[in-house]
């Protein structure tokens, strides 16, 4: 028993070692990728290859001065951040990276998943409206909007998977796709998919609630230091639970020739990130009223058709 | 609409992989253009006196009032000659009017441009830092 509880809290600790580490490099990867979009070298002075660079960011950021605005309210403000960073790490309880390294393998996951990340809205809207400023509180707005609008469309792509599938466990969800992977039998369902986690982890073309040109930087705009760092993680690990949920419900998970099922996993979910980086580098940011009409007028009813259509399939064959 | 999306990323991805502009700078060096305007360089003469007959052109053209010239009349001949010259590069603005209103083209604006300091005495340049090191200028 006490074994069985030791043995759990080490993998615990591991498991997120290895995703904190995963995300402070995605970090560097990012900012190099884009400097190559754009035709220069991205940071490359901190250590071989800028390979320092995130342990030079984050050092950085333990020193700036830890401030909290004037009028703020204080408890939601400090409590803002910490919601956005734990209710992305603890998605990751259920996230398998490998037949076997997983915390927790629940047979309701991908419901455990869609509740914890929705959490993270919260952390956003609180920090826009405790920050008692105009310009985090319309970030704060317009996350709650975008999330919203979102998570619908993103919910029905993935009962397509779930349909398929017949199982809500992730692991058996990657099982079931040995040979063929869901993004050849749900090409529109990866789509939508696509376009929705791009807007929940708020990212390019759909960063809205933080662009920094008209919000100047949204909800973060009073945040410093670490309550600022931990807004960053929270997004960085967000978008690499976004690549490892691509990379599990459409890419087939850790399946792979030849490779051990880790390699396989980490070459596909780093190169989602590289797809939401090449992305970011490609296209203008959204209007925010095209934002909500992709929403509900294309991507949702695309969404329906989606899932009716699997649905029919499915009963018929 | 799609097509259109495609075609960007296709177009950001062939920037991806094509060569960066990027200048290393404190390894690779810039080269300026040729009529760049960096630090300047006093001409000498054939017996590497400096070309300079101290008129004071330059002194009262200069917009900075960076200039300041010590001049003593000429032992052997008429005519002044220039014993000291010194340029304050802490407020010059490299605006090249001294360059252009000397008689004797004895001031030209060379090509040096890393003038950082982390003292303010050495950026006040007297006449031998500025003198030509080489005999004779390619720009003459």
């Amino acid at each position: 028993m006490i074994v069985d509880i030791v043995l759990q809290i080490v993998k615990i600790i591991v498991i997120f070692a290895v995703i904190l580490t995963c995300v402070a490099y995605l970090t560097l990867m990012e900012r190099r990728c884009l400097g190559f979009f754009q035709v220069r070298l991205g940071p490359n002075r901190v250590g071989p290859w800028g390979l320092f660079q995130p342990i030079a960011d984050g050092l950085k950021l333990f020193f700036k001065e830890d401030m909290t605005v004037l009028h703020a309210n204080k408890f939601y403000f400090i409590l803002a951040p910490v919601i956005s960073f734990v209710a992305v790490l603890s998605c990751f309880a259920v996230v398998p990276f490998a037949g076997n390294a997983y915390i927790i393998d629940i047979p309701v996951a991908v419901l455990y998943l869609m509740a914890i990340s929705s959490m993270g809205v919260y952390g956003v809207l609180l920090a826009g409206w405790s920050s008692n400023n105009k310009y985090s509180a319309m970030g704060g707005y317009r996350a709650t909007a975008q999330m919203i609008s979102y998570e619908i469309p993103l919910a029905l792509a993935l009962v397509g998977v779930l349909i398929l599938s017949g199982s809500m466990s992730i692991v058996d969800i990657v099982n079931s796709q040995n040979g063929m992977w869901y993004i050849v039998k749900q090409p529109l369902g990866f789509i939508i998919f696509l376009i929705c986690i791009l807007a929940e982890t708020n990212r390019c073309p759909f960063d809205l609630y933080e662009c920094e040109n008209e919000l100047v930087a949204g909800y973060q705009t009073c945040y410093s230091s670490m309550k600022f760092g931990l807004f960053y993680i929270g997004e960085y690990a967000h978008i690499f639970l976004a690549c490892c949920l691509i990379t599990l419900f459409y890419l087939g998970g850790w399946n792979g020739p030849v490779l051990p099922a880790l390699a396989w996993f980490f070459i596909k979910v780093f190169f989602c990130a590289f797809c939401f980086i090449w992305i970011r580098a490609t296209y203008p940011r959204v209007r925010y009223d095209q934002l909500m009409n992709l929403s509900w007028k294309v991507v949702l009813p695309l969404a329906f058709l989606n899932l009716i259509v699997t649905a029919v399939i499915k009963v018929m064959f | 609409m799609i097509k259109a999306l495609i075609v960007g990323l296709w177009t950001t991805l062939r920037h991806f992989f094509s060569r960066s502009v990027t200048l290393e700078y404190p390894e690779q060096k810039w080269t300026p253009p040729d009529r760049f305007r960096g630090r300047h360089i006093h001409l000498t003469n054939e017996e590497r006196k400096p070309l300079c007959v101290a008129c004071g052109l330059c002194e009262k053209v200069c917009p900075s009032g960076c200039i300041t010239i010590e001049s003593e009349k000429n032992p052997d001949g008429p005519g002044k000659v220039v014993t000291d010259y010194r340029i304050n590069y802490l407020r010059c603005c490299f605006c090249g009017l001294c360059v252009e209103v000397c008689p004797k083209n004895a001031i030209v604006m060379g090509h040096e441009y890393e003038l950082a300091s982390e003292d303010k005495e050495s950026l006040i340049m007297n006449l031998d830092q500025l003198l030509d090191k080489r005999m004779k200028s390619e720009n003459q």
